[in-house]
């Protein structure tokens, strides 16, 4: 009964976060400067005629609320208006560039983890050794870095001076995409693995100080015993913290996708600000916002699956 | 901070130096050195923004370029040290900000709690549902407007985090005897909260103080290097660096020497700033 409420707010909490941020990305329209009819116009000719038009087809003319609701209907069935820029519906749009990015980031999130897992282990387990500061050196660096910045020093060394990997393009067969995107995804990848060895590596550290280690280490079990144990109870912080991740990848795919001058979303995003193109910059903040808010509901779920101490205390 | 003793107590401020880890010696240094970059700036490149129009691009190590010079025939060094004014005020003014804004609004949610507190604790989910990074591009971007317009909404959007590393503080120290004694004599609220709460929350605040300017760092030169905030062939590292893009083969210098300042400035701030967490005893920080 205590699991279904602690469900249902949480799911309740998930739904009014979108509602609010689905508010904040419709008032995008009006934070642009200038009349709203005109910037929907874009750099088609201004007539009295084709601004009425707009006025009419966007319900300009009724009251905010009324607006708001109509965009959102819309929006949730599928329908979220058309691109300023090309005239083409922004589902189309985003459709087209959705494929890179999903690619892009899923090969930067399974690099950053099977790179900053690790690494975050190793260091935890020689805490305060050579090998430690070392990845901890790095980590620092790495969250430092902009991945804009990371991508040109990567883009200079192994594109320009090695030629080891393409300056520009995506690649048609699948590996051709693979050794295309390398270097974007090791820029994208660079501040989610040191996030990871962070989380990791603290984890790991509070696990291996606690009374059960020790107990078991003293009853004489396996140091792979111990090690099944201690990372099993380590991994949860580091799951509790996909919904940081997630951010840190969607903030960072924006810039790199512009560095490495990919079609993806993140670069839809960038020229969409250039061009002041509000439809599709509220598609895809709007796309970015329910996937990370449902990632992040997603392991909250997961936790109180995986977790008992957190199934009796409920979700916070 | 330190810039006005410096004369008067150089042995002791070289003696402290020596005695810190490595890192952080190299970190203060670098800030130092960034510190007169910034102050002394217009004094050692004042013909920056001049062009060299002639000349077109020349690769680093020509004769009077030592790192060559831009698209436009400017001079990469000259044009680096004057960016970086731009690239560093603006953070300090937004973790300077955004830290006043979490005191105020963090310290009573969490010395009163109650609806302050919820209400507070909401806005807080709301602007942190969404990567800061990419809520600063968006909203600075389609505003349109310049510098300040995007140190005045990274304010805003770096708020949510200290605000609740504030309030948690606070929160913390709410029943030690020392604040039951004021409440016992009948203090009024706001003097409780400046005159001994936020004595013992300075060291919170001022190591994510550091750790702000990092961040915001980054999150500036992300703005300018999308051409958000500053006007095109402005001296700002990340538009040097997008505008140096091109010329990846002709001066790799362009770009690649700006992305490193902003690399080994944002590094030097989050060393002083964990160094600070670890002095202070501020559990880790993980900022993002």
């Amino acid at each position: 009964m205590r699991l279904a409420a602690s469900i249902g707010r949480r799911l309740v909490a998930t739904a009014t976060l979108l509602l609010a941020l689905s508010f904040l990305v419709f008032s995008l329209l009006y934070l642009a400067p200038g009349d709203v009819a005109r910037n929907l116009l874009g750099a088609r000719p201004a007539s009295p005629e084709s601004l009425a038009a707009i006025r009419e087809k966007f319900g300009l003319d009724q009251p905010f609320l009324t607006q708001y609701w109509h965009w959102l209907s819309g929006a949730l069935t599928g329908d979220l208006g058309e691109s300023v820029r090309s005239g083409s519906q922004v589902t189309d749009v985003l459709g087209q560039r959705v494929g890179l990015t999903l690619q892009l980031t899923v090969l930067a999130f399974v690099i950053a983890l099977g790179v900053g897992a690790p690494a975050g282990i190793r260091a935890a387990r020689r805490h305060g050794s050579v090998q430690d500061k070392t990845i901890v050196s790095l980590a620092v660096v790495g969250v430092a870095a902009p991945g804009f910045a990371v991508g040109l020093v990567l883009l200079y060394v192994f594109a320009v001076m090695l030629g080891w990997f393409p300056v520009y393009g995506t690649g048609d067969t699948p590996l051709d995409r693979l050794w295309h995107l390398a270097l974007p995804a090791v820029a994208l990848a660079a501040g989610l693995a040191a996030l990871v060895v962070k989380v990791t590596r603290t984890a790991v550290l509070r696990e291996l100080e606690s009374d059960y280690v020790t107990f078991a280490r003293a009853r004489g079990l396996t140091p792979r015993a111990v090690a099944r144990l201690y990372l099993t109870n380590a991994a949860i912080p580091v799951l509790t913290s996909a919904g940081l991740l997630l951010a840190f990848l969607f903030g960072g795919t924006i810039l790199v996708e512009t560095t490495f001058s990919l079609p993806g979303l993140g670069s839809l995003l960038a020229e969409s600000i250039t061009f002041k193109d509000i439809p599709v910059v509220q598609a895809v903040t709007l796309v970015v916002a329910v996937v990370i808010s449902l990632a992040a509901l997603a392991v909250d779920l997961l936790t109180l699956a995986v977790d008992p101490r957190v199934r009796r205390a409920g979700l916070t | 901070m330190s810039a006005v003793a410096v004369p008067l107590a150089r042995p002791r401020v070289v003696r402290r130096l020596r005695s810190l880890p490595g890192a952080v010696q190299a970190a203060w240094v670098v800030i130092a050195v960034l510190a007169v970059m910034v102050l002394a700036g217009p004094w050692l490149a004042p013909h920056a923004l001049a062009q060299d129009v002639l000349l077109g691009t020349v690769p680093a190590g020509s004769p009077g370029h030592p790192l060559g010079t831009d698209a436009l025939g400017r001079d990469v060094l000259a044009l680096t040290i004057a960016g970086t004014r731009s690239a560093l005020v603006g953070p300090l003014v937004i973790a300077l900000g955004s830290m006043s804004l979490g005191l105020l609004l963090g310290a009573p949610a969490g010395y009163r709690g109650g609806l302050l507190d919820s209400l507070v604790g909401r806005w807080c989910d709301l602007v942190l549902a969404l990567p800061p990074i990419l809520l600063a591009i968006v909203v600075a971007g389609v505003i349109g407007g310049g510098y300040w317009v995007s140190v005045a909404v990274l304010v805003v959007l770096f708020s949510p985090s200290d605000t609740r590393m504030i309030r948690s503080a606070v929160l913390a120290t709410r029943h030690r005897p020392y604040l039951e004694a004021t409440r016992v004599l009948g203090l009024s609220t706001p003097k409780v909260l400046v005159r001994h709460v936020l004595p013992n929350i300075a060291p919170i605040a001022l190591t994510n103080v550091f750790l702000d300017v990092a961040f915001a760092l980054v999150a500036m030169s992300s703005l300018s290097y999308l051409g958000v905030g500053v006007a095109p062939g402005a001296a700002d590292w990340g538009r040097q660096l997008s505008d140096g893009r091109d010329l990846l083969f002709s001066n790799p210098a362009a770009s690649v020497v700006p992305g490193v300042m902003i690399i080994v400035a944002a590094v030097a701030a989050n060393v002083v700033g964990d160094w600070l967490a670890d002095r202070f005893g501020v559990g880790e920080a993980v900022s993002a």
